[in-house]
């Protein structure tokens, strides 16, 4: 059996990919945590509870509606979604005007009462969820046995990344966004209907942490607390990427998560404080964060 | 004569509690260039941003293409023809020179086309990948109005066009306005530098502390010279 | 969050009628164990001293800490371990426990000083959740169990902590010295620095004031407030559990301040009174407390900004705070 650093191989491998996983969830929240504060300045704590909401819509689908993974895939972002947009619309946006202290305080108050909402129908363990037939099982690598699912998750996770990423810097909407971000009311004044694009933006970062949530489902079971201890974390990825850049989110939730997978292997009481370690490293050394480019 | 385009009354704003306009009164005709003068702070940039809607707090009536723009919500207002250039540019450091001269919605038809546009700015096409705000002052000014110049507005508000900018690149922008003007532009312009503005305008206006206190041809430009002295202080 | 609170003005008048109403005030106090269950009554008093101590630094030096529970619970720790385990009298528990939230405080405000408005919300609550997973697994804190049976004591050696009465005037005590202190803090001139820092930040830097020490010692201050409230709640309930240090409990403790009014003093014990009262009531009807927790913020982040007694301040003329 070989050895690295001491420690088998496979078990090396297998909380390094751990990490990675965990580390996808990270980019992805981080990601809608980023784009929804570039254009609403406003840090959404209900990201957590959307994350939670978007895992049950899955599971709920199959156990009303007998409706599986692939379709959940669509419709769970879907629901997250359009949810999203009518709470911006009806009570959001009025907050915009304010100090942004206030946008957090409202998403927090929206966080518990969706979690509240689940925990008093489903209590707070978690319910199983499968992973599709087609992804059951796992494949052999040969330095490591990789689940099928996993794998799925990372690889999904970097398209929607990469592919949020690129929809934000290379399309025309991106464009609109990007510039709805550094100065709004110009870009109204040339008649682009910014409120609209406000509401879609916090649709589009529900959405995304739905998605997350029902990629996460299989593995880490449906439970309504699955995302308030994660936000936290998520909210330390964001201190330590800076939000400024929507790269330096997703490059900081991989590299996070990679981190609490290593401190897993060597010194494992820390792992659920490492990245509050590093965070605290971070605004010694550099407090804008590593990517930030605001104060 | 024909009937204004742009047809202002009465005109009051307000930015936050100071009262900034007090009543301003003026008319745009169809295909002229007229110039708001005025020291600063007379309120010259304020009316522009009134008339636009990007100062909420206003009263007064205001009327373009027979369309009352105090009840029009502000993304509508270009969709009605107004082109609006601010004095800060308003260039996107998140965009290229591509990018920021495709942002602004084509509104109407009879806008010119991008190859036309760079064209006309042989500079702006040579940096087309620059990021927006990598631009030197006088070519983002030039990026700034050649934008405007796609959407097919009737009607340009330019405020300060010339501000800062060497006197090389205020003869270049004095082209390209002299050159939509020739297409049928109609242009409101804010302008302290009225030597510059005389060479395009057709008409003046003088504002002092919130109102317009004077309105004269261009033919008038040099018998009005005492007044411009005594209110501009040049 | 300069438009938080209302401007405070003075009329000779209403200054001498606040003083009438904190007199009845203190009267009612002194006699309410007689009308109330003392314990109800105690439970409000610590959490009123939280919410009092955690607006010094909301309202009126216009930080929000997401992780106050940090140092309510974290006091209630080292409070509960040095009376149960040392074997010390009350209120050296209670000092030690304000201490330690104090020191607790200067490690985590150091940090979070670094950023500014909604960043340092964030770090707090970061820094308050790995507090809490020291808590967690901390061999001190009995982890899920918690520190059970804490004795009352004898206060000083010598007053039976036991009795119902004792303690509630010892609680009464150490609140009224809590509020009493956070009131010199505010009206002093360190406080005035604290609200120039909240209206206008750069311009108090401009004016030759060291922003981010004032800042430090307003959070270490804060914190200890907040510890001298939990660790008084150890001793009043005889228990410290990981429920106190949670980021529940720092969000509980920012709606009864945003619920009372921000900025002003009286605002977090009402909003603490009002809290306590809801969840005692919702306790036994089975109505899920953190919905009803969570509309509630919603509810006053829309239409209820300046809270219940900020809105009557607004209503009445020349109330200073």
């Amino acid at each position: 059996m070989t050895m690295i650093f001491g420690i088998p191989v496979q078990a090396f491998l297998g909380q390094l990919l751990v990490g990675l996983i965990n580390g996808s969830f990270y980019a992805m929240l981080s990601l809608g945590l980023a784009v929804i504060f570039g254009m609403l300045k406003i840090i959404n704590f209900a990201h957590g509870a959307q994350y939670m909401f978007g895992a049950f819509v899955g599971f709920l689908l199959l156990q009303w509606l007998h409706i599986g993974y692939w379709p959940a895939l669509i419709l769970a972002p879907l629901v997250v979604g359009v949810v999203g947009m009518a709470i911006e619309r009806t009570m959001l946006s009025r907050l915009y005007s304010l100090d942004p202290l206030y946008g957090l305080l409202f998403t927090f108050g929206l966080a518990l009462v969706i979690e509240g909402v689940f925990s008093y129908y489903y209590g707070v363990s978690g319910q199983p969820y499968a992973a599709p037939q087609a992804l059951a099982g796992g494949t052999n690598l040969g330095f490591m046995f990789l689940p099928n699912y996993r794998g799925w998750v990372v690889f999904s996770s970097l398209v929607i990344c990469i592919g949020t990423w690129l929809a934000i810097e290379k399309t025309r909407l991106g464009a609109y966004l990007r510039a709805a971000t550094e100065n709004p009311k110009l870009v109204q004044a040339f008649g682009v209907n910014v409120p609209v694009l406000l509401t879609l933006t916090y649709g589009l970062g529900s959405a995304l942490a739905g998605l997350a949530g029902i990629l996460a489902a299989p593995v880490y079971q449906v439970s309504p607390l699955m995302g308030s201890d994660l936000i936290i974390v998520v909210f330390a990825v964001v201190v330590v990427g800076g939000m400024g850049s929507i790269l330096g989110a997703i490059v900081t939730g991989y590299v996070l998560g990679l981190a609490e997978g290593l401190t897993k292997v060597f010194y494992p009481e820390a792992s659920n404080i490492v990245i509050f370690v590093i965070m605290a490293v971070v605004l010694l050394i550099r407090p804008a964060g590593l990517f930030g480019r605001d104060a | 004569m024909s009937e204004p385009l742009l047809s202002v009354r009465g005109l009051n704003a307000w930015y936050g509690e100071g009262h900034a306009l007090h009543g301003v009164d003026l008319d745009v005709f169809p295909g002229e260039t007229v110039t708001l003068l005025g020291r600063n702070g007379v309120g010259k940039t304020t009316t522009l941003r009134a008339i636009m809607g990007l100062i909420r707090k206003r009263t007064g009536t205001a009327t373009f293409d027979g369309r009352d723009l105090m009840r029009m919500p502000l993304h509508h207002v270009a969709r009605a023809g107004i082109g609006f250039v601010p004095e800060e540019r308003g260039i996107f450091s998140t965009l290229s020179v591509e990018e920021n001269l495709n942002l602004p919605p084509v509104v109407a038809p009879g806008g010119m086309t991008p190859d036309e546009i760079f064209e006309l700015f042989p500079n702006l096409k040579a940096r087309r990948n620059s990021q927006g705000t990598k631009l030197s002052g006088g070519e983002q000014q030039m990026l700034a109005m050649a934008r405007m110049l796609r959407t097919g507005v009737r009607m340009l508000l330019l405020d300060e066009p010339t501000e800062g900018l060497a006197p090389v690149i205020v003869q270049r922008i004095g082209e390209v306005l002299a050159e939509l003007k020739a297409r049928g532009m109609t242009i409101l312009l804010v302008e302290q530098n009225f030597r510059f503005a005389r060479r395009i305008a057709d008409r003046f206006y003088l504002m002092e502390h919130g109102k317009i206190t004077a309105g004269f041809p261009v033919a008038e430009l040099d018998e009005r010279m005492a007044l411009l002295h005594d209110v501009l202080g040049v | 969050m300069a438009e938080l609170s209302a401007r405070p003005t003075e009329a000779k008048s209403t200054a001498r009628l606040e003083w009438l109403l904190v007199a009845l005030g203190i009267v009612a106090l002194l006699a309410a164990p007689f009308f109330f269950y003392p314990i109800f009554l105690m439970k409000i008093m610590c959490f009123a001293l939280f919410a009092c101590a955690f607006n010094l630094l909301l309202g009126y030096t216009g930080l929000l800490s997401f992780g106050h529970a940090a140092f309510f619970g974290g006091a209630a720790y080292f409070c509960a371990h040095t009376v149960k385990v040392w074997g010390v009298t009350p209120e050296v528990g209670i000092l030690i426990g304000t201490a330690g939230a104090a020191v607790l405080g200067l490690v985590m405000g150091f940090f979070a000083i670094r950023r500014q408005g909604i960043y340092f919300a964030m770090i707090t609550l970061a820094l308050a959740q790995m507090f809490f997973f020291f808590c967690v697994q901390a061999p001190f804190t009995n982890g899920e169990d918690g520190i059970q049976n804490v004795p009352r004591g004898f206060l000083f050696g010598l007053l039976d902590l036991g009795r119902p009465l004792n303690i509630y005037y010892t609680v009464l005590g150490i609140f009224l010295i809590g509020v009493f202190a956070i009131w010199r803090i505010v009206n002093s001139p360190f406080g005035m620095v604290l609200r120039s820092i909240r209206e206008n930040e750069s311009r108090a830097t401009s004016l030759g004031y060291s922003v981010a020490n004032y800042k430090l010692a307003a959070f270490v201050m804060s914190a200890a407030l907040a510890g001298l409230a939990g660790a008084t709640k150890a001793i009043v309930f005889q228990f410290a559990t990981l429920t106190d240090v949670t980021w529940q409990m720092s969000g509980e403790v920012i709606l009864m301040t945003l619920l009372g009014g921000i900025g002003t003093m009286v605002g977090p014990m009402v909003g603490a009174g009002l809290v306590v009262t809801l969840q005692n009531t919702l306790a036994t009807s089975g109505f899920p407390v953190t919905i009803a927790t969570g509309a509630i913020f919603m509810i006053c982040v829309l239409l209820f900004r300046r809270g219940i007694v900020g809105e009557i301040y607004a209503k009445l003329p020349g109330i200073k705070k």
